[in-house]
């Protein structure tokens, strides 16, 4: 059998494609994230929840009113962007003018609230939700099998994750966005309408992140706390990647996923904090983050 | 966070009242057992002074630390380990918990003040989730299961901790001593730097002040109260586990310090009662703690900045203008 650094190739390669899923999300979660940062200057800790919720939206769609996976992938992200938007005009919008920390704290209180909720009515467990018929099976690569659905995971994210950066930085309504960035009050005074364009930003920050909790739940199963400890490590991403760029959030989540598979093959034990030791020592180095500015 | 200075100890009126309201505050624990189940009020003031060493940093020096529970928990981890393995007296054993605490709170405020603002929040959070991570991995915390049965054993070798209002007395007085440290370190030269860093960080450093070993002084000493807590809190309990690191309890320390008030010396005392009569209310009924701790967070960010102490205070504040 052969063997990469005395490893079996197929654990190592292995590993590597769980990395990689697991990039996957720590991307589209990260990019959600330095988005609705760069225009609102808020640290939306209630990603791991809309990722939660995503999730939960596609499993009830389909129990509830047998909607399938694939309608569940446009569907869930509209009504968790929905409720963000609702989020945004009653409660965040009143407080852009305070300390940012202000913003981060009532996300949180979001964050618990919907966990609890959803853990009241489902219980901690994990609920089963299966893969579309077209992506189950697995294919065999010549130096692995890979599981179908995973690797459509990874190009659906790589798709998300271009066309998100493709939208910012090439179309009209990107370039408004991204000239808020650097002075809403000029651009208010263009005639753009820039509280709509934070509503819009928060909103569609909220459907990435149910984008990638649809992808995740046949993945991992369908559970009140899957949020809550994956956005814990999304924000180790983005202190590493800097949430200046958008291009540096999406490699860093992916970088840093599959450092972290890797690291399960060579020294298991450390597998969950290497992110975190590779966040302190960017820190020592490089304070702003590999892709960041100093502010 | 901007939350504004008090200026109690500059009027003198202002002064004798507190000075009173103290006296009362000291009498009224002292009898306390008497009336409520000493095991609640010993919890509560352990999460007082949590709550108050927190506030050290976000009140006085504006830095939001999401990372607390490392101090906290980790210190019942040493604590909880000297005393039961080593078979260590309980009292130096709660110092070993603190001063490993502040070993831990200079190492993450080294790391932490490197950055500022929301990024402060997140690394902390982050490294303390690390720590929670180590925690369930290294041996000596015995994972899932905590270190358990910690005798409580007897302070300084002859006053004996079993007995509840023995334990009730050496509780309040660690309470008290850490809640003095906070006064005078707020009250302190240090302390006005720290404020000073707090209202304009840049102004500081034009006046030559090198702010980040501000920073990380006000960081360890918060953390090595936070930890006189944690290991304090091991003894009372005679345990320690995994749910004193998770980020669940930093996120209540915040909520403590928030609903009693940021910034103000009294608050995240009152905030800390209020939040564990509320969870000891509700241990009862099935409704769910974490929404209810959600619920008071949105409420508290949205109307009520503040904070109760804080609303109190400018409650007599404006009075007390109007009437000079």
């Amino acid at each position: 059998m052969s063997t990469i650094f005395g490893i079996p190739a197929p654990a190592f390669y292995g590993q590597l494609l769980i990395g990689l899923i697991n990039g996957s999300f720590y991307a589209l979660l990260s990019l959600g994230l330095a988005v609705i940062f760069g225009l609102l200057r808020v640290i939306n800790f209630a990603h791991g929840a809309q990722y939660m919720l995503g999730a939960f939206a596609a499993y009830l769609l389909l129990g509830y009113a047998g909607i399938g996976y694939w309608p569940s992938l446009i569907l869930a992200p509209l009504i968790v962007g929905v409720t963000a938007v609702v989020i945004e005009r009653t409660m965040l919008s009143r407080l852009y003018n305070l300390d940012p920390l202000y913003g981060l704290l009532l996300t949180f209180g979001l964050a618990l609230i919907l966990e609890g909720v959803f853990r009241y009515w489902f219980g901690a467990a994990g609920q089963p939700y299966s893969p579309p018929s077209q992506l189950t099976g697995a294919v065999n690569l010549g130096f692995m099998f890979m599981p179908i659905y995973r690797g459509w995971v990874v190009v659906a994210s790589l798709i998300i994750c271009l066309s998100t950066w493709l939208l910012i930085e090439k179309t009209r309504l990107g370039a408004y966005l991204r000239a808020a960035t650097e002075n809403a009050t000029l651009v208010q005074a263009f005639g753009v309408n820039v509280p709509r364009l934070l509503t819009l930003t928060y909103g569609l920050g909220a459907a990435l992140a149910a984008v990638a909790g649809v992808l995740a739940a046949p993945i991992y199963q369908v559970s009140p706390l899957m949020g809550s400890n994956l956005i814990i490590i999304v924000f180790a991403v983005v202190v590493v990647g800097g949430m200046g760029s958008i291009l540096g959030a999406i490699v860093t989540g992916y970088m840093l996923g599959v450092l972290e598979g890797l690291t399960k093959v060579f020294y298991p034990e450390a597998s969950s904090i290497v992110i975190f030791v590779i966040m302190a020592i960017v820190l020592l180095i490089r304070p702003a983050g590999l892709f960041g500015r100093e502010e | 966070m901007t939350v504004e200075t008090q200026y109690l100890s500059a009027q003198p009126k202002l002064r004798a009242t507190t000075t009173v309201l103290g006296a009362i505050a000291i009498a009224a624990l002292l009898v306390a057992p008497f009336v409520v189940y000493p095991i609640f009020l010993m919890s509560v003031l352990c999460f007082a002074l949590f709550a108050c060493a927190f506030n050290l940093l976000i009140g006085y020096v504006g830095l939001l630390s999401f990372g607390h529970a490392t101090f906290f928990g980790g210190a019942a981890y040493f604590t909880a380990h000297a005393v039961k393995v080593w078979g260590w007296e309980p009292l130096s054993g709660i110092l070993l918990g603190a001063a490993g605490a502040a070993a831990l709170g200079f190492v993450v405020g080294f790391l932490a003040i490197r950055r500022q603002g929301i990024y402060f929040a997140m690394i902390t959070l982050a490294l303390g989730q690390m720590f929670a991570f180590i925690c369930l991995q290294v041996p000596f915390t015995h994972g899932e299961d905590g270190i358990q049965g910690v005798p409580r054993g007897h302070l300084l070798g002859f006053i004996d901790l079993n007995e509840p209002l023995a334990m009730y007395y050496v509780t309040l007085a660690i309470f008290l001593f850490g809640f003095f440290a906070i006064w005078r370190i707020v009250n302190s030269p240090f302390g006005n730097i720290l404020k000073a860093i707090r209202e304009n960080e840049r102004r500081a450093v034009s006046l030559g002040y090198r702010v980040d070993r501000y920073k990380l002084g006000a960081f360890v000493m918060s953390a090595a109260l936070a930890g006189l807590a944690g290991g304090t809190k091991a003894i009372v309990f005679q345990f320690a586990t995994l749910t004193d690191v998770q980020w669940q309890m930093s996120g209540e320390v915040i909520l403590m310090t928030l609903l009693g008030g940021i910034g103000t010396l009294v608050g995240p005392a009152i905030g800390a009662g209020l939040v564990l009569a509320l969870q000891n209310y509700l241990a009862a009924s099935d409704f769910p703690v974490t929404v209810l701790i959600g619920i008071i967070f949105v409420v508290c960010v949205l109307l009520f900045r503040r904070g109760i102490a804080g609303e109190v205070m400018e409650f007599f504040k404006t009075r007390f203008n109007r009437s000079t």
